[in-house]
């Protein structure tokens, strides 16, 4: 049984949204900037698990299988990336990874 | 009942997202992204998806955050207090604002379908008849794309020896 409305749905994964928007652009620390980016993932998941359930069709919700096997993968490979910078530069701040700029 | 439950885990992702945000500690922030995802995974079982949400908490929490932490831990990271930037504060602020108007905005405006009543919660059996019907194909994709990352992660992590090395 479904009470709160898909408007409340969206809200919620709007706000999510922007939470992990914020932080993409605020902090410094790359783990953490990745982290950010899960919760923006996350944010669609929720608006597309919604729409889906209030429309009584299942496409959404396989769709978010599939965003989940790609998060994961994208996972994997951001993190391996970020320990590969990390033995050649020894830092993963990012106003210190700058060595294209000049 | 169900609207009490989802004022709490709504509450409870949104909190710990924005403590995910603002948390010094990497490890902190991992922790409260765990619980963010209990949350989300909540949400999801009030959804009437709750294979999603055990999906979620075996994937994300059991695998990513684990692998987060995992490299937090490895790479050891001082928490630095660089100074933010003035105006990369008011450009984010503006922006995530901005963001969440637009999306209250249409969601408050355009007339959202109510909950078609009646529907038989998903099984299994009703997702594995979608997969392997209609995405039979996205499914191989993905499997593919999982062996491409595999094998990515593996060439990234191997240290390669120059020629002088090796002699």
């Amino acid at each position: 049984m479904i009470t709160a409305s898909l408007n409340s749905y969206l809200v919620v994964s709007a706000l999510l949204f922007v939470f992990g928007f914020i932080g993409v652009l605020l902090r410094k620390n790359t783990l953490v900037i990745f982290m950010c980016l899960e919760l923006m993932l996350l944010a669609s998941t929720l608006a597309l698990v919604a729409f889906s359930r209030f429309n009584a069709t299942l496409d959404g919700n396989v769709f978010v299988f599939f965003i989940l096997t790609i998060a994961a993968a994208e996972v994997a490979v951001g993190l391996a990336i970020i320990v590969a910078l990390f033995r050649k530069r020894h830092t993963v701040q990012v106003e210190e990874l700058n060595h294209l700029k000049n | 009942m169900a609207d009490t439950l989802f004022i709490v885990f709504s509450v409870l992702t949104l909190a710990c997202a924005a403590l995910v945000v603002v948390n010094k500690n990497a490890v902190n922030a991992a922790m409260f992204l765990l619980l963010a995802l209990v949350g989300m995974a909540g949400l999801f079982v009030l959804l009437e998806a709750p294979l999603l949400a055990f999906v979620l908490i075996l994937v994300y929490a059991g695998a990513v955050v684990a692998l987060f932490l995992f490299i937090v831990m490895l790479l050891d990271t001082k928490g630095t207090t660089a100074k933010l930037n003035k105006l990369t504060v008011a450009a984010s602020g503006i922006g995530g604002l901005l963001l969440f108007l637009g999306v209250s905005l249409i969601a408050r405006r355009s007339h959202l379908s109510a909950p078609v009543t009646g529907v038989a919660m998903p099984t299994f059996k009703n997702y594995a008849e979608q997969l392997f019907t209609v995405y039979l194909l996205p499914v191989q994709v993905v499997g593919f794309l999982l062996l491409i990352s595999m094998i990515g992660v593996i060439v990234l992590s191997k240290k390669f020896k120059t020629e002088e090395e090796t002699k």
